[in-house]
């Protein structure tokens, strides 16, 4: 059941929904910014910890679909450690995953972002996955506004 | 009573006999916009095919053909919605046109600074939208009365926000995302007895059930064409004789006027005083078609099927565990917009469709009713005569379905 669905729903994205990693609210966060996509509802507020240019930590809260809580999820865990550099570089890699073309990914370097590629098949979907990436790269640039998908 | 003839009717729809990701289709985004049986598919073809010319304008034959399958149209859409002359039938291009329309002449004309518009909290954003605007450029005040968690108008909260200062009540006939209808006959009786002319939003309605304009005693009726088995891009503004002599135009162009100069215009007779340049003729004549099989069929008989069908569906969804029923009105349309624990309308919208079923997940246009009910969004299945119980069984099947997936 759902076997046209396998790639989509894979059993990383069951799971980072089920328990989202870093789901909390970060006290004293050096940034913090509300991403919000108006077509589905879906809304989430990113924490970031800094030490210079360097994330030590990322966490959020909100409540969307089960793509966009996995791929935050999987975000926070992916640029804990990441300079701003590094984690501008992977936004891109996975802004070329899910909406670009195959052979331009460099699938070492997004690792277990992979799962997510998916998306790239459901036009309708491709922005719950990259909620979190906008989010992160207005936190990253210091916007202190809300961003939104639309 | 009679049988309703569902067999018959699924056959006059050629889009559902299609596969969707290698299943039946099972249409259940009604609510969103209906599909177009054969008849209507074929009178746009056959008129641009054999009788196509512009309207109004030429004596030759083909204007003529034309203009009597535009205006044979128009009649339609008055006896359908019993409207007394069909001067009352202004051609848009849908209800959102429709109330832009009044909020743009009739408004602009009689309601000022101070003064007070009435809807309801259940609103598409089609009726609301334009009054902000309206209030923003001239100060008037946008009142909103409010709902109850079943989804239902709080009618006594409603009387009191009735005032002298109101100068339209707008409301929605029927809830695209609630079901609800309201109770337009107690709300017009209320408007009346101070002089407030009333606009219904029938959209939703209108493919629902009989609407007979002069019965309910409306001003106004707006609705959409597309959810009445009609084209997209027509729709109907109904409006009473008088008001619409009083108002302005709406927009200046060809067609509307009677005499030009540089100096000044003198405008059509109505209703093409409201319908500048040419029309969407085509699509006019797809909703006569549409209208001539829909009467064919019987408004009653299609609102009694379709009664079954929500009734059937409202039992099975009730028995899902986790399943939360948005709108739960006594006098209820067609429409089942649920929410399931822990699942976001997002991910049924997409796990359903990959069974074939096709329902609306988001906020339906409706996003103050979303926040009513605290909820960001949810998955709607809408009705309409060509589904069936077996259809409702597939869609329930795969609800359970993918919360078990989801676990």
């Amino acid at each position: 059941m759902f076997d046209d669905l396998r790639d989509l729903y894979q059993e990383v994205i069951f799971d980072h929904n089920r328990n989202p990693r870093n789901f909390r609210v970060m006290e004293n966060a050096d940034r913090e910014v509300e991403g919000f996509n108006p077509l589905c509802g879906d809304r989430l507020t990113l924490f970031l910890k800094m030490d210079g240019d360097k994330i030590i930590d990322a966490s959020f809260q909100g409540s969307g679909c089960a793509i966009s809580t996995a791929s935050v999820s999987l975000m926070t865990e992916i640029v804990k450690g990441k300079t701003e550099a590094e984690a501008e570089t992977l936004f891109n890699q996975f802004h070329q995953m899910t909406t670009g073309k195959e052979d331009e990914i460099d699938l070492e370097a997004i690792g277990k972002l992979a799962v997510l590629a998916g998306v790239r098949e459901y036009p309708a979907r491709v922005k719950c996955a990259t909620l979190a990436w906008h989010t992160l790269d207005a936190a990253l640039k210091n916007e202190e506004n809300a961003i939104s998908t639309e | 009573m009679t049988i309703f003839p569902i067999e018959k009717i699924r056959a006059d729809f050629p889009i559902l006999k299609e596969k969707i990701r290698n299943k039946p289709l099972v249409y259940l985004d009604n609510a969103a916009t209906c599909q177009k049986p054969q008849v209507v598919i074929d009178s746009i073809s056959h008129l641009y095919t054999h009788e196509y010319a512009n309207v109004h304008r030429g004596v030759h034959t083909l204007s003529i053909k034309s203009t009597d399958r535009y205006e044979g149209a128009r009649e339609k859409v008055k006896d359908f919605i019993n409207a007394n002359s069909t001067k009352e039938i202004i051609f848009v291009r849908g209800a959102t046109e429709a109330i832009n329309l009044i909020a743009s002449t009739y408004a602009k004309e009689n309601i000022k600074h101070g003064d007070e518009i009435l809807i309801t909290a259940m609103e598409h954003h089609s009726n609301i939208v334009p009054w902000q605007m309206f209030c923003e450029q001239t100060g008037a005040v946008l009142k909103v009365a409010p709902i109850n968690l079943q989804g239902e108008l709080i009618y006594t909260e409603f009387e009191k926000l009735i005032s002298d200062k109101t100068k339209l009540v707008s409301v929605v006939h029927m809830s695209n995302a609630l079901g609800t209808i309201n109770p337009v006959k107690k709300i017009i009786a209320a408007a009346k007895a101070r002089n407030i002319p009333v606009l219904l939003d029938g959209a939703q309605a209108i493919p629902h059930m009989t609407v007979d304009v002069q019965e309910l005693d409306c001003d106004f009726y707006a609705f959409s064409g597309h959810k009445l088995y009609a084209p997209s891009g027509i729709g109907v503004l109904y409006g009473k004789q008088a008001l619409l002599d009083a108002m302005p135009p709406y927009q200046g162009g060809g067609d509307m006027i009677r005499k030009v100069t540089f100096e000044e215009t003198e405008y059509n007779a109505l209703p093409y005083k409201f319908e500048a340049g040419t029309p969407s003729i085509a699509d006019v004549v797809g909703l006569g078609a549409a209208i001539d099989y829909l009467t064919e069929i019987g408004m009653d008989n299609i609102a009694a099927y379709e009664a079954e069908l929500l009734e059937y569906a409202t039992e099975k969804a009730s028995k899902i565990e986790g399943l939360r029923i948005i709108g739960e009105a006594k006098d209820k349309g067609a429409i089942l917009s649920f929410v399931l624990d822990k699942i976001h309308p997002h991910d049924i919208g997409t796990m359903l469709d990959s069974l074939g079923i096709a329902v609306r997940a988001g906020h339906h246009c409706a996003m103050p009713v979303m926040d009513f009910f605290e909820v960001p969004a949810t998955a709607r299945a809408s009705f309409a005569m060509y589904n069936t119980k077996a259809e409702i069984d597939v869609l329930m099947d795969g609800i359970e379905q993918l919360i078990e997936v989801f676990g």
